[in-house]
């Protein structure tokens, strides 16, 4: 929020503001306040002996994550920000005259202005056997212990309840190695959020990873089973046996303080609220899972935190009403992405839906849009939710729908319509964990904030889950083309162009040195973004050197040291182990050298061993003995081809079709030292199995009975992206032809640190285009692009065997030019039998001490 | 002149220590000195004038000592270096971090003669 709110200046006497309960709502309120300065005293009551915690990502706990990974604040600092908390100290009454609360270890507390966030309880039905010690429920930090503890004596478990709530339950016994099992009393789970279609889709997606669902089943009561330490009987006369129980059949408002004090509650219970968030006591207001309003308990977190926004504003000048909320939401249950958006189920009269359904791929899409097809007004998404935030944004904001609205859910070909930014109005929200609007954006971007890391920065869009960054630059963008600001892809302020407008350039014009391209096409010195950037370009084109003395000052400190620093100075050395295949002997020499200069060993992920550890005036040494034992650099330091993982394949495994490790280290070698605008990542499987993963890469090969198929443009990490099946059934010559065309063209045509992943999203025309130009050669550009990789392949050279071969460039392995000292600095410790980075308060070597 | 590992102190002036000599420094990158115990990153930007610059080779930010090992140039017509750890930008001039406006490096006096470099010493 980035609203600005002034304090009643007339009133200068302090304000005891009371909140009751310290949920993630009551902590969202007192946070929030007490921020506002001002005449206000801010006193916290929590029953709980924890400090507020997030309640939605509960079933972490069972996934490693500890009760303090989840506090959403601490005593301290509570008591940094003025507020007076209390722990493990429930409210028992209000004496609403007086003005005073009670709490449980009888202490009292005055207030002006009382605020109620008591949340909720879980709901558990009255079935006879419920009360049974191995029945429990699933809100709190402490119910979780309880269900760890029952969980020792259990080898089965159910939950009662298909909600969300009891589904993210599930995930959490799940977790535990419990055999897991859903109850629900519907047709069908997650009903409220899903439609029928929607619910079976995910049922099945969740039944396949180990979890069972039985649905339309009423269970009547819990008896003691006979193998088992509980029976549940349902109405159908059907049974099942379980160890433990979960119940999560639904909350119910925390209103027995309200209640008893004498405030309106609604009919189903809750505390019923106007949209000043205000109980019927003008000095009492309820927020949160507690209240009512307009007849309804809101039972997410987000409309929540919108309530205790309205009920802060109250104290102020700057009032702003709860006006409901839109419960639409996104999330992933057990790991698979479900989103739902305003009317799921197509109840509003007359709509029309539109579904797309594909049971291979596990996708379920429906869009429910309004008589006349011009509006939207819900959805369903299971099993990809990437349509979530543009469909959400057609509903909150009454957008008129495409004429065909069904393209807006149909797989991508090239056509699917996309939202103007334009179209959006100021009210819209962009990101929905900060609740910024578009017109936030706009009002930043009118006080001077123009680029986007100060965009988020001063409203603080896009830094909660990142989901909305894609968005937020459309609108940015957009916003800056309006202000007749030219939205520029100039690599930095010393070159007015483009990397692949500079690759264009030095190619050309034959330009070989960066002095050159920078006084012919540039100003000022250069900069960390355009020296590395443009040292990777003639590395490239003329593949010369890096670490000549015209090209030294470009490289980043990894390429100048052909190693990748770490986190204190020192380095880490990675030999190439082509395809992952090694023999015993270079084991041998890998274990003597880590062993003589001590250092950390770990395999990668890309099938090769890293040694962590090593001083700067080491790394000649260390490599004079591997490249003496027939090691090459692995290059793991550069924006280059990194490795070419492989599975054993044909050669001794019974389902490989072809030998993958053979073609992986054709590979590896093949393209070996080429510098690109990031770095590369490839794989080859020997059988459809797969099991070297490589549609997570680069490039990927996996074998086929009649050659290889080839797949581009994938990625695992931070952003996971499944390769695009690029060719099919390709014998050795044409798959390298296609891979060196494919490569060529991405390093000539990415922008600076692009993987391919991204630069496939942003190509024109996408895949389509792209086999155009490799495979039918539409631009006329392969045999240059042949050429090129050729080029390339035959001027290879090791770059740390021309390193250690030359006196001058082993002057730049030298931690001081006029000493041998070492940095004192830099101190280990053992840990698990190897060396680590001392921390801090372990070193005891002081800063200046030598 | 082929430096070992001890500092000579220069007669001329005694505020100054010979640091290493010009062969040294590489030009449009840098290298790091001992001076009187302090770890010094020493840049040699042949174009500008004056084209040797001194600052602390200790990254604030990073927490280690590798300024001398980052990537020199201007920004918004600042001469700087790139930290290799987590790109903070360090003034040559002034040693002002320019994405923290709070945190500063220590920046030495030096100046080349006759191929050597010298050091101010500081107090």
């Amino acid at each position: 929020m980035n609203e600005k709110l002034s304090v009643n200046a007339k009133d200068k006497k302090t304000i005891d503001v009371l909140v009751v309960g310290n949920g993630m709502v009551g902590h969202y309120y007192a946070d929030k306040l007490a921020g506002l300065g001002g005449p206000f005293r801010v006193t916290v009551l929590g029953a709980e002996t924890r400090p507020a915690y997030d309640r939605v990502h509960l079933s972490e706990l069972f996934a490693g994550k500890k009760p303090e990974d989840l506090a959403l604040t601490s005593a301290e600092e509570y008591e940094a920000k003025g507020i007076e908390a209390h722990f493990g100290e429930a409210a028992v009454s209000i004496d609403r005259e007086a003005q005073i609360v009670t709490t449980s270890k009888n202490r009292k507390f005055r207030y002006d202005k009382l605020v109620l966030a008591t949340g909720s309880y879980p709901f558990v039905p009255p079935i006879p056997g419920a009360d049974h010690q191995a029945c429990l429920v699933y809100r709190t930090i402490d119910d979780l212990g309880r269900i760890r503890a029952e969980a020792q004596f259990a080898r089965k478990a159910v939950v009662i309840g298909g909600g969300l709530l009891g589904l993210e339950c599930a995930n959490a016994l799940r977790n535990l190695g419990l055999d897991t099992h859903v109850v629900e009393f519907g047709p069908g789970i997650m009903g409220v959020q899903l439609d029928a279609r929607g619910s079976q889709f995910l049922q099945r997606m969740i039944e396949e990873l180990g979890v069972h669902v039985h649905t339309s089943k009423a269970t009547q009561k819990i008896v003691p089973g006979r193998d088992t330490r509980l029976s549940l009987q349902f109405a159908d006369k059907t049974s099942l046996d379980t160890d433990l129980v979960v119940f999560s059949a639904g909350i119910r408002p925390e209103d027995t303080l309200a209640r008893e004090a004498g405030l309106e509650i609604g009919p189903r219970g809750g505390i019923v609220i106007d949209y000043h968030c205000r109980t019927s006591d003008s000095n009492i207001y309820a927020i949160g899972e507690c209240a009512v309003f307009g007849g309804m308990v809101y039972g997410l977190v987000a409309p929540g935190y919108r309530m205790a926004d309205a009920a802060v504003s109250q104290l102020t000048e700057n009032k702003i009403p709860f006006q409901g909320a839109d419960m639409s939401t996104k999330l992933k249950l057990l790991g698979v992405e479900v989103g739902s958006i305003g009317d799921a189920h197509g109840k509003t009269e007359g709509s029309v839906c539109y579904q797309y359904a594909n049971e291979k791929k596990c996708i379920y899409k429906r869009i429910n849009v309004s008589a006349d097809g011009k509006k939207l007004l819900g959805a369903v998404l299971v099993g990809d939710t990437s349509d979530y935030d543009m469909l959400l944004q057609y509903a909150l904001n009454g957008l008129e729908l495409p004429e065909d609205p069904e393209t807006l859910i149909l797989p991508d070909t090239g056509n699917k319509p996309t939202l103007s930014s334009d179209a959006l109005p100021l009210s819209a929200t962009l990101c929905s964990c900060h609740n910024v609007t578009k017109g936030a954006v706009v009002t930043a971007m009118d006080e001077g904030a123009l680029s986007l890391g100060e965009i988020k920065k001063c409203t603080k869009a896009s830094t909660g889950c990142g989901g909305c960054a894609a968005l937020l630059k459309s609108v940015v963008d957009a916003e800056l083309a309006k202000r007749g600001v030219a939205v520029n892809n100039h690599i930095c302020e010393h070159f007015a162009y483009s990397r692949q407008e500079l690759f264009h350039i030095c190619k050309v014009e034959r330009i070989r040195t960066f002095p050159e391209l920078l006084h012919r096409y540039g100003k000022g010195l250069g900069c960390d973004i355009c020296k590395p950037a443009v040292g990777s370009i003639l590395a490239s084109l003329w593949n010369e050197y890096v670490l000549k003395t015209e090209h030294v000052g470009l490289q980043d400190t990894n390429d100048t040291f052909l190693a990748n620093m770490q986190k204190d100075g020192t380095y880490s050395v990675v030999p190439r182990i082509a395809g992952g295949e090694i023999t015993p002997d270079k084991l041998a020499v890998i274990a003597r050298v880590a062993k003589k200069y001590d250092l950390y060993t770990k395999l990668t992920g890309g099938q090769r061993i890293d040694m962590f550890g090593a001083r700067l005036h080491q790394l000649p040494a260390i490599w004079k003995e591997l490249v003496e034992a027939g090691f090459e650099t692995g290059h793991a330091y550069g924006k280059a081809l990194r490795t070419v993982k492989s599975c054993v394949g044909s050669t001794w495994c019974r389902y490989g079709v072809q030998d993958s490790v053979g073609m992986a280290i054709l590979l590896e070698n093949r393209y070996k030292g080429l510098r690109s605008p990031h770095k590369l990542k490839s794989a080859v499987s020997g059988c459809t199995r797969e099991c070297a993963e490589a549609q997570s890469k680069d490039f990927g090969v996996i074998a086929t009975e009649r050659g290889w198929n080839l797949y581009v443009c994938g990625n695992g990490g931070m952003r996971p992206r499944h390769a695009d099946l690029f060719a099919t059934d390709l014998d050795d010559e044409t798959l390298i032809r296609y891979i060196d065309r494919f490569l060529m063209f991405y390093i000539r045509t990415a922008d600076r640190l692009q993987r391919t992943s991204v630069w496939l999203e942003n190509l024109e025309g996408g895949l389509d285009y792209l086999k155009s130009v490799i495979i039918d050669d539409k631009l006329g550009i392969c045999a240059e692009l042949e050429a090129q990789m050729e080029a390339v392949v035959g001027t290879y050279q090791c770059e740390w065997k021309t390193t250690i071969e030359d006196p001058e460039r082993l002057k730049r392995f030298r931690q001081f030019v006029n000493a041998q000292d070492e940095d004192p600095q830099v101190v280990f410790v053992r840990e698990r039998g190897q060396i680590r980075p001392a921390r801090e308060e372990e070193k005891t070597v002081s800063e200046a001490g030598v | 002149m082929n430096m070992k590992s001890k500092i000579e102190r220069n007669p001329k002036d005694l505020g100054e220590v010979l640091l290493c000599t010009l062969d040294d420094l590489i030009p449009g990158s840098g290298v790091c000195a001992l001076c009187e115990g302090r770890q010094v990153a020493l840049f040699w930007l042949p174009e500008l004038d004056p084209a040797v610059y001194a600052i602390g080779n200790y990254d604030p930010m990073g927490g280690a000592n590798v300024l001398s090992r980052g990537i020199v140039g201007d920004i918004g017509g600042e001469v700087v270096v790139a930290s290799p750890l987590y790109k903070h930008h360090y003034s040559l001039r002034d040693g002002h971090c320019l994405e923290e406006d709070s945190v500063f490096v220590p920046v030495y006096e030096v100046r080349v003669s006759d191929g050597a470099v010298y050091c101010k010493v500081p107090g």
